[in-house]
């Protein structure tokens, strides 16, 4: 399970490359630098180098104490990735990807953003490295995030809105696709999650592969053993990828949880496998909400992060493969794990990462008492700050 | 199965042309934009000012490789609920008074969720000629192939300016009725001018295809038809015409303005 994917990007009957003929050589040619520098000591010791001196890593797998009592069963452990470098796990990818770029000879980089945690994540290793930067955000994504919007324009990024279609991560896409069309000979595209065509599903799974090594590490430390139960949002699914792949082959049961928005039956979410069928987009074939005629319908997350019809097609496979448990959180439940946890552990995760903490409750309690759960908190929450006071009607000012 | 003769109605098209010394002058309009009953009109109307081949959008809530003229009629045409059924059935009407070729333009997955094997059934019962999907490279499009090749139907694929010999020799292997030269690293729209460039891409295609070459992407003016028939054997023009019918809408001058800007077009492939 953990070889996949196949020469051309498969998972199964997932992934592959759906992509205009302009790209397929892009594609093609970041495969082939992405394989040649994988393994390098080169490569690797100045990915790890970054990870650890600019992010911060390795980030603490930290017992939940009192989040643990409050649900009464399994021992909650968090692993932090709230505390990474920019608030969140994207940037693990980002610097990664931009020291692909560097070695490919780019000078630009783009990038599409949901809740702006990519794109802050892209704009920071941008400046990093002085690479020219610019970030597609849907239009209804900029208002609802305007933080992050903010702090990439800080950060020297071009943040370009895009009022296509449903204004969301979707049509961000789209619109980072076109750009890259256009400017293929300079542009490296840093695409943030688990998706797109090939090598990417497989790329950024590598590069956050990291999360569940270091979890994997630090709970037989702490534990003195595997966890039994991993959990993680998923979206496009790269914190939950991240997190699974390192212990795919171990006896440890894994859920990945999506955006139930109002509710499944509602139609208003964002739940890909649980909701969607097979069909094709942004480059993979994969779980997709769309509507019969194939055309992609217009999603709902109160989190923008999973605000997005698709999901990574590794996901997809694993799913139908019944290695992985597929299951949704609603708004309002996601509302609730966010007061439990910044109440209970003084943490204040984001929204997306909130639904897993949601779930992690849920699941404790079922479980005994010297059972563990590793939770992805896959990022903090001060970008959500608006929607959660409008969502409560705190007053902020 | 019976593999029926590929590329009947395009061969012939292409064959006739030749004779005469003429280019092919191939004109793209979204299905069901400004509505279905339009479309089945500019298509009458397009055939009688000289479009030589039809190439028809199936209307896609995403339209990726577009830019925002054809995004905006894509868009228009799902508005008014417009489905790949929809355009199939505008092909069976449109076949029972033309033997104008048309090809089939858009995106993979609503061909997907049609069913591939029951897609290329209906496009030869509804008299399609071929089928060009954006989003599906050489690597990917077997599927489709086969169920095309049973019908009859040319699969056309894309190649562009940075496609290399090896992927050009790829598409030449599965490609047939003609090949659409993307004369841009881009999206659909008008530019003001073709590169220079393009003459040496064709050339460096023809040296792997022999099937005809269409260029398109960004012409939209007679000198720029004129120029690039010099070294192909097609032109493509799409978001200028679709431009006209969005600034028309169902207005009454539409049809005229389509067939006054398309009989200028026609004049440039003329020897």
């Amino acid at each position: 399970m953990k070889k996949m994917p196949d020469r051309l990007g498969h998972f199964g009957v997932y992934g592959g490359r759906y992509i205009s003929e302009t790209l397929m050589p892009a594609v093609m040619e970041l495969e082939e630098a992405y394989v040649k520098w994988r393994h390098r000591p080169e490569f690797k010791d100045e990915f790890n180098y970054y990870l650890k001196e600019y992010v911060g890593r390795p980030t603490p797998l930290y017992l939940a104490e009192r989040l643990t009592k409050k649900a009464g069963g399994a021992k909650i452990y968090l692993k932090r990735e709230d505390l990474c470098h920019t608030g969140a796990h994207k940037i693990n990818n980002t610097i990664g990807q931009i020291l692909l770029a560097k070695r490919m000879g780019k000078t630009r980089v783009i990038a599409e953003t949901g809740a702006g945690q990519h794109g802050v994540a892209t704009a920071t290793v941008a400046a990093m490295f002085g690479l020219e930067c610019e970030v597609y955000m849907g239009e209804d994504d900029i208002r609802r995030q305007s933080p992050n919007v903010f702090r990439m324009k800080l950060l020297g990024a071009k943040v370009t809105p895009v009022t296509s279609g449903s204004k969301t991560l979707k049509d961000a896409m789209n619109e980072a696709l076109r750009d890259w069309v256009t400017n293929v000979y300079n542009t490296f595209y840093i695409i943030g999650t688990v998706a797109g065509p090939h090598p990417y599903p497989m790329m950024v799974r590598d590069f956050q592969s990291i999360i569940g090594t270091e979890a994997r590490r630090q709970i037989k430390e702490i534990a003195g053993g595997l966890p039994d139960h991993l959990i993680a949002c998923v979206g496009g699914g790269s914190n939950a990828m991240g997190l699974f792949h390192p212990f795919l082959e171990d006896p440890v049961k894994m859920t990945g949880v999506e955006a139930g928005g109002l509710g499944l039956s509602t139609g208003k979410h964002a739940a890909s496998i649980n909701g969607g069928s097979i069909g094709v987009l942004h480059g993979n074939k994969t779980y997709l909400l769309q509507d019969r005629f194939g055309q992609i319908i217009d999603t709902h997350s109160i989190s923008a992060g999973l605000d997005y019809p698709g999901v990574g097609p590794e996901h997809s496979y694993l799913h139908d493969k019944g290695r992985i448990n597929y299951t949704t959180i609603t708004d309002k439940e996601a509302l609730d794990g966010f007061k439990a946890l910044t109440l209970s552990e003084g943490i204040i995760p984001a929204l997306e990462s909130s639904h897993a903490v949601a779930y992690a409750v849920k699941a404790a309690r079922a479980m005994p008492k010297d059972s563990t759960i590793i939770v992805c908190l896959s990022g903090r929450g001060d970008k959500d700050l608006n929607t959660v006071s409008k969502a409560f009607n705190y007053e902020l000012e | 199965m019976k593999t029926l003769k590929q590329d009947g109605r395009i061969a012939r098209k292409f064959s006739e042309l030749k004779a005469r010394g003429e280019k092919a002058l191939i004109t793209f309009i979204t299905a069901g934009d400004p509505d279905l009953a339009g479309t089945k009109k500019i298509i009458s109307t397009l055939e009688g000012s000289g479009a030589d081949i039809i190439e028809l959008g199936i209307p896609f809530s995403d339209p990726m490789a577009d830019g925002p003229t054809i995004q905006a009629s894509s868009e228009r045409a799902v508005k008014n609920g417009v489905r790949l059924r929809d355009v199939l059935a505008l092909v069976k009407e449109v076949r029972e008074a033309s033997e104008i070729p048309i090809v089939l333009f858009g995106y993979y997955n609503p061909i997907f969720q049609y069913g591939l094997e029951k897609f290329a059934k209906d496009a030869r019962k509804a008299g399609a000629d071929g089928v060009l999907v954006v989003d599906l490279p050489a690597e990917e499009a077997d599927e489709l192939k086969a169920e095309l090749d049973k019908n009859g139907i040319s699969l056309i694929f894309l190649l562009t300016p940075t496609s290399t010999e090896e992927r050009i020799k790829l598409t030449a292997g599965k490609a047939s009725g003609f090949i659409y030269f993307v004369s841009v690293t881009g999206v659909t729209g008008a530019r003001r001018n073709v590169s220079a460039k393009v003459s040496g891409y064709v050339k460096k295609v023809r040296r792997h295809i022999d099937i005809p070459i269409g260029v398109g992407f960004g012409i939209s003016t007679p000198g720029q038809v004129k120029e690039v028939c010099g070294y192909s054997d097609a032109v493509i023009v799409g978001s200028a015409i679709v431009n006209i019918i969005g600034k028309n809408g169902g207005s009454g001058s539409l049809l005229k303005e389509v067939g006054g800007f398309v009989a200028g077009l026609k004049k440039g492939t003329l020897p």
